[in-house]
């Protein structure tokens, strides 16, 4: 720590003249912020962590630079979780549901009483954005590591920011501000506002309870949705219409306040690319904003942290359309998920200075301090199927977890690691994966290097989706918006869609592969009796299933380096083929790419991760391949009758009973998970033939809800 | 004796009722006639011939079985031919056959004539390798009469069972057959009685193996019954010893032949086989892979492949498997994936009995059986059928040299009349005494609880386990602690202070630790390196019983 410490101090010293880019070892994870410390900054002894998974590792890793000592809050399930682990001392507050732990107020106050934390910092979510704990704690005298209650109070209600926004001259999106009393009031508001209209929850961050609606109907319906969602996840059924902009981007301003009146914003991110208005992947900066807009938008978003007094780590977010025209959208007064690409193109250790100006330490940097060097890029990696809807929760173990840190440039904020569980109580996302480059076009190269490398098994997860992402020539170019998921995959996201080249490569993979395995289960230590009579032959004929087609392959081999002819052409294939490893790294003609077999089996089953997506395949001699003709096709069972859950969750409402007829998309049931609600509709016109859940059931995925006839 | 009895009165209904197989056989004569012009052309005078041209033409016939178009109606049933399965089976142009000009010798019924003769009859046996590995085969031929057994079927059977016991290799049998001869009579049921008795003659000197690819029925059933493992193919394979309509007949119960003797009634059920696979190539080439789990004989090692997966690999998932409240059940196939080579575990009956978990691994490239309780079904307490699932597979490992690694996790056996009237003490013993007879090497680690009678029976230092480990969450005592507390402190008011009493005094390792009978409480992520590190020690473990049986058969009571 002290060697640290005066790496630190050398560290300042550079600061200011240039961005420095300062690996740091911190366990395992790479960082690429420098947390600066201040010798003569008055700072605290102990601080709470409310929080859980990677925000509540990310916050103790800056504690421990800083030396302050570490409380964690966990509930029974996450006893024995990395955040737990990773702090000085871990308090229980309660069993695993949310609202009875990690939102659990009273066995939080205990929990600082029991170990006299002198400060709690909420990282997001949970009761980050609450006022009343941040009065509590007032109340008690402990600092709350955020802006003060009023702050959060006045940028937390959608119509009362817009108020204030207004008036410190921040540039409003034109619509209706309005509590909205039911659902013929909204479709009125709506009409007078002009479709499309955004509904959401007044209380909600983010996109939870959002809907977009573009006629009566659609309001009608998004009404009743945001506003149980609002009930169920706030506890507070306020509702807000507004104008909806067609096309935007999203952008956001990271500000930085002190309690003595100075601000700073820190650029800006991109976080269009989102799926039902949750981000999924974002950059700092972005490629659209020129350096006035640049200016003008942080200027707007100082003012307004100026004019709500705000203090601490926040950030304005904007929508951006296409004329560069940019709207206040709302002002979130927390660390944000995505503030670490902030941190890798500014150098700034966000929760250092949120520590430090909670103590209340004068900022250290003034405005023209503030770099852009470099791009950062962060993917969120979720436990979700991204073949539904973009993204439906999963859940499960994590049988084997290998975050891809050996790679430079590569930053991973998780709070999990092997054997973790990704669980129905919290929020799915396994890691935030970050990499950095010079420019954007590095940066994405050591994305998709980072997305091969990483492995994770046990859970469903989106993998795929990012990778195609930052690989599709719009998203290259710069040319997104929010709507750049359903635009670009109108019939959902179906995978990586192969070329004939890369076609070509994963065959000769799984063959190569295939032919590796089977000499290898030929290998026997130190038994006399297998039979040495016929040589280990070097070619073979085989034939590879993919996607439907088939393909006749001959194989040849020298040493670890195979040759698979395909249609007439050679593909050499080279690597260690180590039938034990997660990760396959090979060089197909020359060229390096890394894949995982994700399951191999006995009968010549090979699944492999390739550019992100797996493929199914099937390697089988030439003899079993033809042979296989003769085996008897089974059917599968007919779906559109039957309604399964997609999801573990559970059962909201049931909107139908036995003998019902009902209509093709007709709403039979709603399943909320992960705080989603989700609305199952029926696949075609019919009768409904049998039910099998009824609200307040706990289902699993793939568990029958309802039968048609 | 009472065996043979059941046997032979289920023959009897066979030839007496309408069955199955005479319906085979029925459809079996009136593809012949169609046949019959082929046949002919085939059988023109041979006296002209030479020899060589006679042995060619033999040769050719045993080739083509039962003729092409029945060749064509089994491809159409979903099946492979006997001869495509061995060739499937083996590994290429390794398979060496055995008495292909062998002819059935009954002449009755016309079956004398010579287009009732096909050369190899109707089962191809010999002798291939699997992976470079000797193996004796033999496979039934369901187009030539449906399969059946004949005198000659079963002498050529025994002939290569005979041969694989002298020379130590594995037998596997292709099951695809309508049943006996019924032309032959008592010839065939001897025939069955030869095979029953080199099945159990070669029951722990040799793996036999039975994959059941077809029908199999009545008396025919046994012979896979004695074998070690019992596989089956889905959807077009059945084993029963009556057929439904013979069931129909007797007991009034109407069941289709799928559930009364298809793999997933002998999968799930009755426990008769040990796993299916989906088709016949499938299940050949899973049958090529357990193969490599096996040694030849019971004079050979298990076997070590080259190895991948580095043997002092640290599974930090295992550190979090175990729950942290200690009545939530977790899935005992993470620790075992976690800990063997490459993730790679053949189970064994893995949707029997699910309360316990066996099969095959590898540690360090060496096979090993894994035993483990399944804290996921039943809370993996011990009963009738996993006792019976555990004891086989034991004596198994025990019989071909195989180390056995032991998850404990077990909150006893199964109370309950069922469990009572159906013999729990009398099943349960079977699998005290196989792991108490057991020599190879033996290594048990208890992952959470190990209560009253059923700690003892898994593979305990007291059984003379060779290395027994507890993880920090092992639970080691006579039984949980409401139980407990009820009887040491009856009728004292505080039960939950006396419950954390015993809960802080017994609900952890040291009890067991302290006396010995845990070698060590180690940390779960390094379980596998010093699995690994003590299976070497051990390889060369030498003990013998008092009663010296030098080897003994791997299927008891």
């Amino acid at each position: 720590m002290a060697a640290y410490r005066s790496a630190a101090g050398f560290q300042r010293v550079l600061h200011a003249v240039k961005h420095v880019c300062f690996k740091q070892r911190c366990g395992v994870i790479i960082c690429r912020y420098s947390t600066v410390i201040e010798p003569n900054d008055k700072t605290f002894d102990k601080i709470l962590i409310a929080n859980r998974g990677e925000i509540a590792c990310r916050v103790i890793k800056t504690c421990r630079k800083m030396g302050i000592k570490t409380v964690a809050v966990h509930s029974d399930v996450d006893s024995s979780a990395v955040h737990v682990k990773m702090a000085d001392e871990a308090v229980c507050v309660g069993p695993a549901p949310t609202s009875k732990s990690y939102l659990n107020m009273d066995a939080i106050m205990n929990a600082i009483k029991l170990t006299g934390a002198q400060a709690v910092h909420p990282g997001y979510g949970f009761l980050s954005e609450n006022k009343e704990f941040a009065k509590r704690l007032a109340a008690e005298g402990v600092t709350f590591i955020g802006p003060d209650t009023h702050a959060i109070q006045a940028m937390g209600d959608k119509i009362e920011s817009k108020l204030i926004a207004k008036a410190a001259k921040v540039n409003t999106i034109p619509g209706f501000d309005g509590v909205v009393k039911d659902a013929e009031e909204a479709v009125k508001i709506a009409g007078e506002i002009g479709y499309p209209v955004m509904i959401k929850a007044s209380a909600g961050g983010g996109g939870k309870g959002m809907r977009i609606a573009w006629n009566d109907e659609e309001t009608r319906e998004g009404f009743r949705f945001s506003s149980q969602e609002a009930a169920s996840s706030f506890g507070d059924d306020r509702l807000l219409i507004e104008k909806f902009i067609d096309n935007p981007r999203h952008i956001e301003i990271q500000v930085l306040a002190d309690k003595h009146g100075n601000a700073l914003w820190l650029n800006e991110r991109e976080c269009s690319i989102q799926r039902r208005n949750q981000k999924v992947v974002e950059e700092a900066p972005s490629t659209f904003l020129d350096p006035d807009t640049r200016r003008k938008m942080g200027e707007q978003a100082v003012s307004l942290a100026k004019a709500v007094k705000y203090s601490s780590a926040g950030t304005v977010e904007f929508l951006v359309d296409s004329k560069k025209n940019f709207y206040f959208l709302e002002m979130n007064t927390r660390l944000q998920v995505e503030h670490p690409i902030t941190e890798c193109i500014t150098g700034l250790d966000l929760v250092e200075q949120m520590i430090r100006i909670a103590k209340g330490n004068k900022l250290q940097h003034k405005q023209s301090d503030i770099p852009i060097n470099g791009w950062a890029i962060e993917s969120r990696v979720y436990a979700e199927d991204p073949y539904k809807s973009f993204g439906l929760p999963s859940i499960g173990r994590l049988s084997q977890y290998q975050e891809p840190l050996d790679l430079d440039n590569v930053r991973v904020d998780s709070g999990i690691q092997e054997g973790s569980d990704i669980s129905i109580y919290y929020d799915p996302m396994i890691s935030k994966l970050v990499t950095y480059g010079k420019t954007r076009e590095e940066a994405l190269k050591k994305m998709e290097e980072a997305l091969d490398n990483y492995v994770v098994r046990g859970v469903t997860h989106n993998i795929p989706l990012l990778r195609e992402i930052i690989v599709h020539p719009r998203f290259v170019s710069g040319d997104i918006s929010t709507k750049f998921l359903p635009e670009v995959y109108p019939d959902g996201f179906k995978g990586h869609m192969l070329t004939a080249g890369e076609r070509q490569e994963l065959l000769a993979t799984a063959a190569a592969l295939y032919t590796a395995a089977q000499l290898r289960s030929q290998r026997f230590l130190g038994d006399l009796r297998v039979s040495c009579v016929p040589a280990e032959s070097s070619d073979w004929e085989l034939c590879v299933e993919l996607e439907k087609s088939v393909h006749m392959l001959g194989v040849s081999r020298s040493g670890n380096k195979y040759t698979v002819e395909i249609d007439g052409e050679k593909v050499q294939v080279s690597g260690e083929w180590n039938l034990a490893s997660a990760l396959l790294s090979v060089t197909i003609n020359g060229k390096h790419r890394t894949l995982q077999c994700l399951s191999r089996t006995a009968a010549g089953e090979i699944i492999l991760q390739y550019l992100g997506t797996s493929f199914k395949l099937r390697v089988l001699s030439k003899l079993a391949a033809s042979l296989s003709k003769h085996m008897p096709e089974k059917v599968p069972e007919d779906t559109s009758s039957i309604l399964r859950s997609p999801m573990p969750g559970s059962v909201v409402a049931v909107s139908v009973k036995p003998g019902d007829t009902v209509a093709e998309g007709q709403e039979i049931c709603v399943i909320e998970a992960m705080k989603m609600q989700n609305s199952m509709t029926a696949a075609k016109t019919a009768k409904v033939k049998s039910v099998h859940c009824k609200a307040g059931d706990t289902v699993g995925e793939g568990d029958l809800l309802v039968e048609l006839e | 004796m009472a065996t043979y009895k059941l046997m032979r009165s289920s023959l009897g209904l066979l030839n007496g009722l309408k069955c199955p197989f005479k319906c085979v056989g029925q459809t079996q004569y009136g593809v012949f006639t169609q046949s019959k012009v082929l046949q002919n052309a085939r059988c023109y005078s041979s006296s002209h011939m030479s020899v060589q041209e006679r042995i060619e033409q033999k040769r050719q016939a045993a080739l083509t079985g039962g003729g092409q178009l029945r060749i064509a109606a089994q491809h159409k049933r979903g099946k492979l031919t006997a001869r495509e399965r061995v060739e499937l089976l083996l590994d290429a142009d390794s398979f060496v056959e055995y008495d292909m000009f062998v002819e059935h010798r009954c002449s009755d019924f016309g079956m004398e004539a010579d287009q009732n003769k096909y050369p190899g009859d109707s089962v191809v046996t010999g002798q291939g390798r699997i992976n470079g590995r000797l193996v004796y085969v033999f496979s039934q031929d369901f187009t030539v009469f449906g399969g059946s057994l004949s005198g000659a079927h079963a002498q050529k059977i025994c002939k290569i069972m005979d041969q694989a016991m002298l020379v130590g290799a594995p037998v596997i049998g292709l099951n695809d057959s309508g049943g006996a001869r019924i032309q032959e009579g008592v010839e065939s049921l001897a025939g069955y009685a030869d095979i029953f008795l080199r099945n159990v003659m070669a029951s722990g000197v040799v793996p036999q193996i039975s994959l059941i690819m077809g029908p199999c029925a009545g008396g025919a059933v046994y012979s896979p019954a004695l074998t070690d493992f019992t596989f089956m193919v889905k959807d077009t394979s059945y084993l029963f010893i009556t057929g439904p309509d013979v069931v129909k007949s007797v007991t009034n119960e109407d069941v289709t032949q799928e559930e009364l003797g298809g793999a997933k009634t002998h999968t799930a059920v009755s426990g008769v086989a040990h796993r299916a696979f989906e088709n016949d190539i499938d299940a050949l080439l899973n049958l090529r892979d357990f193969f490599n789990f096996l040694p030849l004989s019971n004079k050979d090692s298990a076997p070590v492949v080259e190895c991948h997966d580095p043997r002092d690999r640290l599974v930090p998932g295992l550190d979090t498997v175990v729950p942290f409240e200690s009545t939530k059940a977790y899935d005992m196939l993470d620790i075992v994936h976690g800990i063997v080579d490459e993730r790679e575990f053949f189970e064994i009956m893995p949707n029997y009995a699910k309360n316990i978990v066996v099969g095959f691994a590898r540690m360090n490239g060496r096979t090993v059986g894994i035993v483990g309780n399944q804290p996921k079904v039943a809370s993996g307490c011990l009963d009738i059928n996993s006792s019976v699932k555990g004891a086989r597979f034991v004596r198994f490992c025990d019989a071909f040299n195989i180390p056995i690694i032991t998850f404990v996790d077990v909150p006893g056996f199964l109370p309950g009349t069922a469990q009572e009237y159906g013999g729990i003490i009398r099943h349960g013993a079977k699998l005290l005494y196989a792991f108490a007879e057991a020599t190879v090497p033996k290594i048990t680690v208890i992952t959470r609880k190990a209560y009253g009678g059923a700690y003892d029976v898994m593979s305990s230092k007291h059984l003379r386990g060779d290395v027994n480990y507890a993880w920090p969450t092992a639970e080691v005592a006579v039984m949980g602690a409401k139980g407990a507390v009820q009887i040491i402190f009856r009728g004292k008011q505080n039960q939950a202070e006396a419950e954390a009493e015993y809960v802080e005094k017994f609900a952890n390792p040291f009890p067991a630790a302290v006396r010995g009978f845990v070698d060590d409480i180690i940390q779960p992520s390094t379980t596998r390196r010093r699995i690994c590190r003590d299976l070497e020690v051990l390889a060369s473990k030498k003990q013998t019983n008092p009663c010296f049986r030098a080897f003994h058969n791997s299927i008891c009571g």
